[in-house]
């Protein structure tokens, strides 16, 4: 949504309207696909697209400065989570190396009216989400890998997205930043 | 305080981006009589002021017209050589139309792509480890300022030495960037924005800004 006059009070719309147009989506997109792999890996893609122009969208409405380690990449992440969806995951199992991290959802908008049939439970529903947010940080020269290990829809008890940090990609550190 | 233009360049250097605002225009014509008091530059290119300044017309500007007919280069829109019709006597007296050079669309591509190299060098060139780009260019008569994302894109103002608050509305821009352009499904990434969107609330701000100063955005 576009913003008006003033600043971080952007518009508001019923997240309902969100779940239904992406259950749409991915609904369509298993008619069109024969193969499951593929519908995960064009999920992913779109994510991955939407992800590189969200980022823009979310520097200039926060004022974010570079992230220097992953525990700010971490947070950055997490306020976009609210700001995007208004949900708040929790930041845990932190690897020892503080490379890698897991967001966990007790609640994901995305999922809320949704039982996977048992034929597509390879199904990546979310996938989305993960594409995004590779997409985003791409975009801030780091290079992640990020996949869920949890799913509600699959019966556990959480939702969980793993992030590992792969690498800075410095030859595309704009000028001036290296 | 006047805002002279906004600029976009990708993340790759190229101009993806202009917007010429209030230049002002000066165009001076005079009728001449045999022989012109104005040293002329012949070039295929324009003919320009090369010496001899005088009622408004400078050394450096260009010739636009001659007895009302439009200049393309060195021959008028009749196909008539430029050169002869001002060497030859009969045809005065001859009323010159002289103006500043306007910068093509071409030229500016080609000063965005230069821009590009001078940010990284200032940053390489700092006493101080870890320095940014350019960030304001001063001149005389303009003050160049430039804001770059964390993704690398750089948005440019070319402003009055005097205008104050450009950091605010170089953010501005790149929020209405992130709004109309990148929120538009038909526009691919790195390309030249040709979004109206973007256009009609670029010259908004801008409008807004000459009101009611760049406090009120």
């Amino acid at each position: 949504m576009a913003r008006q006059s003033s600043r971080l009070e952007s518009k508001k719309v019923n997240s309902e309207l969100l779940t239904l147009t992406y259950g749409a989506l991915v609904s369509q997109m298993l008619r069109d696909f024969e193969n499951l792999e593929e519908v995960n890996k064009q999920l992913e893609r779109i994510g991955y697209n939407m992800g590189v122009r969200l980022i823009e969208d979310f520097l200039s409405r926060t004022n974010s400065g570079r992230c220097l380690d992953m525990r700010e990449t971490a947070d950055k992440i997490q306020q976009a989570f609210k700001m995007y969806l208004n949900v708040q995951p929790t930041i845990s199992n932190w690897a020892a190396a503080t490379d890698e991290f897991s967001l966990i959802f007790d609640v994901n908008p995305l999922t809320e009216f949704v039982e996977l049939p048992a034929d597509v439970s390879n199904l990546r529903y979310c996938g989305i989400l993960c594409g995004c947010i590779r997409g985003a940080l791409e975009m801030v020269q780091l290079e992640v890998q990020c996949q869920f290990v949890q799913d509600q829809l699959k019966g556990d008890a959480s939702t969980e997205i793993r992030v590992k940090f792969i690498r800075r990609l410095q030859d595309a550190t704009p000028a001036g930043e290296d | 305080m006047v805002i002279y233009g906004v600029y976009i360049v990708s993340k790759s250097g190229g101009l993806i981006f202009n917007h010429d605002h209030n230049i002002p225009k000066v165009e001076n014509e005079r009728v001449f009589s045999y022989p012109i008091d104005l040293t002329l530059d012949y070039d295929p290119k324009r003919v320009t002021v090369a010496f001899g300044q005088k009622d408004g017309i400078n050394v450096g500007h260009v010739l636009i017209a001659i007895n009302g007919i439009p200049v393309n280069g060195s021959t008028t829109e009749e196909g008539k050589d430029v050169k002869e019709l001002i060497e030859n006597e009969q045809n005065f007296p001859l009323t010159l139309k002289f103006s500043r050079p306007k910068m093509t669309t071409n030229e500016k591509i080609f000063l965005a792509s230069m821009f590009y190299p001078l940010f990284a060098i200032a940053s390489q060139l700092s006493p101080v480890p870890k320095s940014s780009g350019i960030e304001v260019l001063e001149a005389d008569t303009f003050k160049l300022h430039c804001f770059q994302t964390l993704t690398g894109v750089k948005f440019m103002t070319v402003a009055e030495t005097t205008q104050t608050g450009m950091d605010v509305f170089l953010r501005k821009i790149y929020e209405l960037y992130a709004d109309y352009v990148l929120k538009n499904p038909f526009y691919s990434l790195e390309m030249p924005i040709r979004c109206e969107l973007f256009d009609a609330n670029l010259q908004g701000l801008l409008e807004q800004i000459e009101k009611t100063g760049i406090t009120n955005i």
